[in-house]
């Protein structure tokens, strides 16, 4: 296992190197200079020019790339163009109300659609089936946007139960976290609960016409057990990667939904940044994306050995 | 026995509560300002939004009155020698930094200089100024080389880069290095330490300000803070940040969108104020290195085919937040005028087309830069194109972000590598009030804004202006030079819009000013 996962580590590092070629060749490529946002509207070309001098945008592409990747490999995010803070502080800044949407959206997640999704294959055909798979693409086809703004009018703006935006730290409070969290969470969780219930009956589906759940019932085992001891472990492994797969679609959701709660985290901060052409600042976010999506994927396949002995590294 | 001492517990608690008296309830302002705070260096940037952050921590030594007269603020008196070459200024008493050290004569010379080394205004003021000496630490000279009437002007312009005063050590920053001590006077301090960029900006009353006397006026005046602490929100999603006023969990939205107003409107807990009655002006700006915008009559050509009317309808909807204004000053303030505007800006296409037959414009499409992102802007280029069009011109509209539109306009390469021909965008009318002041009209050539317009008699009228101590003199210089943009046009006026700001009921105290200011609210 150990020598699996290091070499699972280092093939990272090709990854990680394209996606930093990649990230800061589209950054540039892209119409907008930080410069002359920086200035202000009533700058002149030479106070542009002067704060493209500045911040090295002047040198060629090829020297700012080395210069770059250079403080990235010694942990050197750079500077906010904007902030004029370390990129990595305003990471360190944002990173607990993103990593604390995206938990309570994965438990949320894992908590309706895997019974869902098993509910309906169990009761394939039946109405219960076709409402939940009805409601799974209703789920996956509305925008995330529209349905934090119907979230936001029925309850925080209709019902008033719940607030309309914004983020409490979870240091200040567990009850204003929590509340806090609730709307931007289920708005999240729609799409995801969506995703992970259809694949959930699919595989359950699959594993319900194996000889081996047969045979458990032959034996006079129960319905429940059955599911959950037979079929569900048996079925888990496809659920489990859709899962670690749906962290891209998580990441993107992230972004749309800090938006429109107006929640700090690193999604605004990666719209912020890329709105400003802030480079440092997007080049950094998506890097840390990439990483943190390629562990998911890692720890996805090492978590395959617990569900089914039969696969081993 | 038991029951005896609880008894005197209580009323032993009575009477300490008694004698303190119930404690005033600290009131918090929450505000979505029209943008985020990112930069805090109100001389390095010319964003508003780092202006807006200056007047609640710095303070001016004079400010603009709502008259657009210059007064008074952190000077008390002023003194101007028969010969108009020397102006000496004296603080008023009290002044201190928001460490607590007095303001003085020093700090607000490197002040000016640091100002005067970025501001277009004020490195006009600096080509007339010979030297500054501190008399005292309460008084110093400003001593010129030649009269002007730019001083107090300059000294007191309400919009970016305003001269917010600072303390010495923080003055003598580099002008292109951002300032990292945000030490002011004004009245309200900035929290740094609260400061979270995409989250909010924190402001507190500063215990120690000593306001003027009289009554504020505009940007001049008693500046009363009477709100503990201002929180400005960030909130980019201009639904969510009206949801959020109308659920109460913030005060007042700086700059909500037009089509949002009904919903606004219709709610009773919530209430609408133009605090900017100058309001804004929406202009079409020309490239003029470039065919075919670098022929004159070209240009006056799209003074016939242009209205005012259909870009305001288009972009703002409602006529009782925009206005016709035939005049490339903002009308209402003491510079505008219609003189020499008669007759254009009517869509003559027939007087257009001829203009363009004259003087023999080949079809070659005008690269009009199209910005899709601001709800305020979207709708002008279009607007443009369709009138362009019917004015003889073929147009090649290109569709970009602000941001992206920023960066291209400061390129001078031909349109069809990456150039322009055109571009809309809106000024605040308190940047543009005289022929100095407005950017667009500075026809230095290389040293001009974007569009880089070339013209020795707009420049020679400029100058005049600014050496003119005369009211009634600069007023005709004003006027000449309005007529001279129209026979050379660096850009054309398209009409004045006004905003409001959306505020819950309790509070009151709003100022009409060309800047939003936060002293004299109240949040009941």
């Amino acid at each position: 296992m150990l020598p699996y996962i290091g070499r699972r580590l280092i093939a990272t590092i090709p990854v990680m190197a394209v996606v930093a070629v990649v990230v800061f060749s589209l950054l540039r490529l892209t119409a907008g200079d930080p410069a002359a946002i920086i200035a202000g509207d009533n700058a002149t070309s030479a106070d542009v020019a002067a704060i493209r001098t500045r911040l090295g945008l002047d040198r060629p592409l090829v020297e700012q790339f080395v210069i770059w990747i250079g403080r990235v490999v010694r942990g050197d995010f750079g500077e906010s163009y904007f902030f004029k803070r370390p990129v990595s502080q305003l990471i360190l800044d944002r990173v607990e109300p993103t990593l604390a949407l995206a938990t309570v959206t994965l438990v949320l997640t894992v908590a309706f659609a895997i019974p869902l999704g098993v509910l309906a294959a169990w009761k394939r055909g039946t109405w219960i089936d076709r409402a939940v798979m009805g409601v799974s693409v209703l789920g996956f086809s509305v925008p995330v946007f529209v349905i934090g703004y119907v979230l936001i009018y029925l309850f925080a703006i209709e019902l008033a139960w719940l607030p309309v935006q914004g983020y409490q730290r979870l240091r200040d409070g567990v009850p204003g976290f929590v509340q806090r969290l609730i709307l931007p969470s289920v708005t999240l969780a729609v799409v995801f609960v969506a995703l992970i219930a259809r694949i959930t009956r699919a595989s359950v589906l699959e594993v319900l016409n194996a000889d081996h759940v047969r045979t458990a019932r032959a034996k006079g085992l129960g319905e429940l057990p059955v599911l959950l001891r037979h079929v569900l472990r048996n079925a888990a492994v496809p659920i489990i990667t859709v899962i670690g797969i749906g962290i891209a679609v998580l990441i993107g959701g992230v972004v749309v939904t800090e938006s429109v709660y107006g929640i700090p985290g690193l999604g605004r901060l990666t719209v912020d940044a890329v709105l400003a052409r802030d480079y440092p600042t997007v080049q950094a976010v998506i890097l840390v994306f990439s990483v943190v999506y390629v562990l998911i994927n890692l720890l996805v396949d090492l978590s395959y050995t617990m569900l089914d002995p039969r696969i081993r590294y | 026995m038991k029951r005896r001492r609880l008894a005197a517990i209580i009323i032993a608690a009575l009477g300490v509560f008694a004698v303190i008296g119930p404690a005033r309830a600290e009131t918090t302002l929450r505000v979505v300002m029209h943008s985020d705070l990112k930069i805090i260096d109100p001389i390095w940037t010319t964003a508003y939004i780092v202006r807006n952050h200056g007047y609640l921590n710095y303070d001016t030594l004079f400010a603009m009155d709502a008259k657009g007269d210059i007064k008074p603020q952190m000077v008390d008196k002023y003194e101007v020698s028969k010969d108009q070459l020397t102006y000496t200024l004296t603080l008023r008493d009290g002044l201190a930094w928001h460490d607590g050290k007095p303001v003085t004569s020093e700090d607000c010379i490197a002040s000016i200089k640091r100002w005067g080394a970025k501001d277009s205004m004020g490195q006009k003021l600096m080509t007339f100024v010979k030297e500054m000496q501190a008399v005292n630490p309460k008084t110093f000279k400003i001593v010129l080389t030649e009269p002007t009437g730019l001083v107090l002007g300059a000294l007191g312009k309400p919009s970016s880069n305003v001269p917010f005063m600072m303390p010495k050590r923080v003055a003598e920053t580099d002008p292109n290095t951002q300032i990292s001590d945000t030490t002011g006077s004004g009245p309200f301090i900035f929290k740094k330490d609260e400061w979270k960029p995409g989250d909010k900006a924190v402001y507190v009353k500063n215990p120690n300000y000593k306001p003027r006397s009289e009554a504020p006026s505009g940007m001049a005046g008693g500046k009363v803070a009477k709100i503990d602490r201002i929180e400005w929100k960030s909130i980019p999603d201009h639904q969510t940040a009206v949801n959020a006023l109308l659920a109460g969990e913030i005060d007042m939205i700086e700059s909500p969108p037009h089509d949002l107003y009904p919903v606004l409107k219709a709610d009773s807990n919530v209430k609408l104020f133009n605090g900017n009655p100058l309001g804004n002006q929406y202009t079409f700006r020309f490239n003029v290195l470039h065919k075919p915008f670098d022929n004159p009559k070209i240009r006056q050509a799209v003074l016939h085919a242009f209205n005012q009317e259909d870009f305001l309808k288009g972009v703002i909807g409602d006529p009782a937040y925009y206005k016709t204004c035939k005049s490339f000053f903002p009308c209402g303030s003491p510079m505008a005028s219609t003189k020499a505007l008669e007759g254009l800006l009517d869509s003559n296409f027939d007087k257009s087309k001829a203009l363009l037959k004259e003087a023999g414009y080949d079809g070659t499409p005008i690269v009009l830069m199209h910005s899709t992102d601001l709800a305020v802007l979207a709708n002008l280029a279009p607007v443009a194109k369709s009138l362009l069009e019917k004015g003889g011109f073929k147009v090649d509209m290109v569709s970009m972000d602000w941001q992206t539109l920023v960066a291209r306009r400061a390129k001078k390469d031909p349109p069809p590598a990456g150039g322009w021909h055109a571009f809309l965008t809106s000024w605040v009318a308190a940047d543009i009030l005289n022929p100095v002041m407005m950017g667009f009209l500075n026809a230095s050539c290389d040293k001009a804004m974007f569009g880089w317009p070339c013209d020795k008699d707009i420049e020679g009228l400029r100058d005049a202006f600014a050496r003119e101590t005369n009211l009634a003199k600069q007023k005709q210089l004003s006027d000449q030079v309005q007529l001279r943009a129209t026979q050379y046009p660096t850009h054309i006026p398209l009409g004045q819009w006004y905003g409001a700001f959306a505020l819950r009921k309790n509070i009151d105290g709003v100022l009409e000013a060309p800047v939003t200011v936060f002293w004299n609210m109240t949040k009941k």
